[in-house]
């Protein structure tokens, strides 16, 4: 006989694969009903409770921002929004990529490069980068390019340290073996030691997403024509909750859509990636 | 003396300080083409660093080391090395892993024909090494006596003029061991390859080399009477070995080849017995002293 209790307590627990699924849905179940039997209350008291607007009105906000056209533009809110947000966020983060990428490297194989960088990267890292929003504002205007640069600022420090330190990581061997297979200084850097740390990358924007995503919200929130951020801070002065819960379920599905496709993609491009086995 | 030109690899008065701490003093050694030396030594004496030097990866403290009459500069193709893990690029697959070499210096116009022509020679060596179905797979997939054998064919498609190895064998199980050492024998005969083989194992020094090299720090310095352990690491004991037919590893069970394991034990590894510099066992036919003093 089995032993008891084995399948969802203790060290020992294994969970049946029916078992998993159903653990992973609960919190999320949990969550809604709490949420529908709220609004119920709440709307037994008061019909017009705008507070926690009720699934059915939740429908209605999906249905005006993301399947009907601005009476007043002509455009599909949401997409409009959604389009003009990633847009930034994919810039910012792609040159914080690009540009810490390749700092990290350098760094991390060139002592001379580390000790002209990295302290001053330490440095600038520390800077709160919404503090200096408004500098960005002033410097660059208040368009697409100082949200672009606040991305860029708050997300590239961390990229270029976490890259260093992977390179540093590297093997003295790995690079003694690629000068004996006759590769250049330039040829270690970019033919031997950047593809090994490609998937590292995608792990590292994988988690400055999330930073991404804050400055993108906070830039568009303060000063902005359009843009996630800039609807859900538009409507809260009308205390649209249902729009404001519409766009934060669509936000965070976008995010989590976009990690889940870099997790795959470093999975099925770099498989050797997760191998810990040492060779 | 022949001349140093003549020699693949030269040491002369090598000496390797890391701040105060010597770890090798005036190290002597020519080594000619076709050599199969093997260096033994206890734990810590200083293997790794001597190869280090003869790599390039790091400079002697003082004296000099060429290769065929010029002194060496950084690490480069004319020498091979083979380490005991971290040899093979991981984000490779097995035949990239073998083209890697010879792709590093194309140029640019040209590739896509030259390109062929090196996935051709790859995958001879991949045969040659025996690992021909597993072209495409990942160093990972593989076996650690597989990726050995990656490695050497690795380093062997730059045709180094001597091939360092660093305890390649040091990871492996027993049998698979075996399995090497015959297969690196015959890659040797069959190449006309010259070997410098670092190893802690002395029965496979015995049994591989045609030379043995054995590094210590236990012996009596010229200038004392007194043991000195905190001397840097010299040859104590450089000699021919009989070379055995690549064909059986069965010579190691004899009586004679026990022997000269417990010999190369008492001359290097008993931290009890120490020789005098003056009369190290240096019977090889190139090797050389030059005592302090002189």
């Amino acid at each position: 006989m089995k032993k008891k209790g084995a399948w969802f307590l203790g060290i020992h627990a294994d969970p049946p694969r029916l078992l998993r699924y159903i653990l992973a849905i609960l919190p999320f179940l949990l969550i809604v009903i709490i949420y529908i039997i709220t609004s119920d209350i709440r709307h037994k008291e008061n019909p017009y409770d705008k507070l926690v607007p009720s699934i059915s009105n939740i429908g209605k906000a999906l249905q005006k921002t993301a399947f009907s056209k601005d009476k007043r533009t002509g455009d599909i809110l949401l997409v409009k929004d959604t389009c003009a947000s990633l847009k930034r966020l994919f810039t910012g983060i792609s040159l914080a990529a690009a540009s810490g990428f390749i700092l990290g490297v350098n760094m991390g194989m060139m002592p001379g490069i580390r000790g002209l960088v990295l302290p001053f990267i330490v440095f600038i890292s520390n800077i709160p980068a919404l503090a200096i929003l408004p500098i960005l504002f002033i410097l660059c205007g208040v368009g697409e390019t100082g949200k672009i640069m606040l991305i860029f600022l708050g997300t590239f420090p961390l990229i270029a340290r976490d890259v260093y330190l992977a390179a540093k990581q590297i093997p003295t061997e790995t690079i003694v073996k690629a000068l004996t297979l006759g590769a250049s200084q330039k040829g270690v850097i970019y033919r031997v030691v950047m593809p090994i740390l490609i998937p590292k990358l995608i792990e590292t924007i994988r988690l400055s997403l999330g930073a991404g995503w804050l400055f993108l919200i906070a830039s568009e929130a303060i000063a902005s024509q359009s843009g996630l951020g800039y609807r859900i801070f538009l409507v809260r002065r009308y205390l649209s909750m249902d729009i404001i819960i519409t766009y934060v379920v669509w936000i965070t599905l976008i995010a989590f859509i976009a990690d889940f496709i870099l997790k795959k993609w470093v999975a099925i491009r770099y498989p050797w990636y997760h191998e810990k086995k040492e060779v | 003396m022949n001349n140093s030109t003549e020699y693949i690899l030269y040491l002369k008065d090598v000496q390797k300080r890391y701040n105060d701490k010597i770890v090798l003093d005036d190290i002597d050694l020519a080594v000619s083409k076709g050599e199969f030396c093997t260096v033994v030594g206890p734990s810590g004496c200083g293997k790794s660093t001597l190869l280090r030097l003869i790599l390039g990866q790091e400079q002697p403290s003082s004296g000099k080391i060429l290769m065929t009459g010029k002194p060496i500069q950084l690490p480069s193709p004319d020498r091979g090395i083979v380490y005991q893990k971290y040899s093979l690029f991981p984000n490779l697959t097995i035949l990239k892993n073998i083209m890697l070499g010879k792709e590093l210096s194309l140029p640019f116009i040209g590739r896509r024909r030259a390109k062929k022509k090196i996935r051709n020679e790859a995958m001879h060596y991949l045969g040659d090494v025996g690992l021909t179905e597993h072209a495409e797979k990942y160093p990972y997939q593989l076996s650690g006596g597989m990726q050995q054998r990656v490695a050497i064919a690795q380093a062997l498609i730059m045709k180094p003029k001597i091939l360092m190895m660093d305890e390649p064998f040091g990871a492996l199980d027993p049998g698979t061991r075996e399995n090497m050492q015959l297969m690196i024998l015959k890659l040797w005969e069959e190449n006309r390859m010259t070997i410098f083989f670092v190893t802690h194992d002395l029965e496979e020094a015995v049994f591989l080399g045609t030379r043995i090299l054995i590094l210590s720090q236990f012996y009596l310095h010229e200038s004392s009477d007194k043991s000195e352990v905190q001397n840097g690491a010299r040859i104590v004991a450089d000699y021919p070995l009989e070379s055995f037919a690549p064909s059986s590893t069965k010579v190691k069970e004899t009586a004679e080849f026990g022997k000269l394991i417990q010999k190369i034990r008492y001359e290097g590894f008993d931290p009890e017995y120490f020789q005098h510099a003056a009369r190290f066992n240096l019977e090889h036919s190139d090797s050389f002293q030059t005592l302090k003093g002189e």
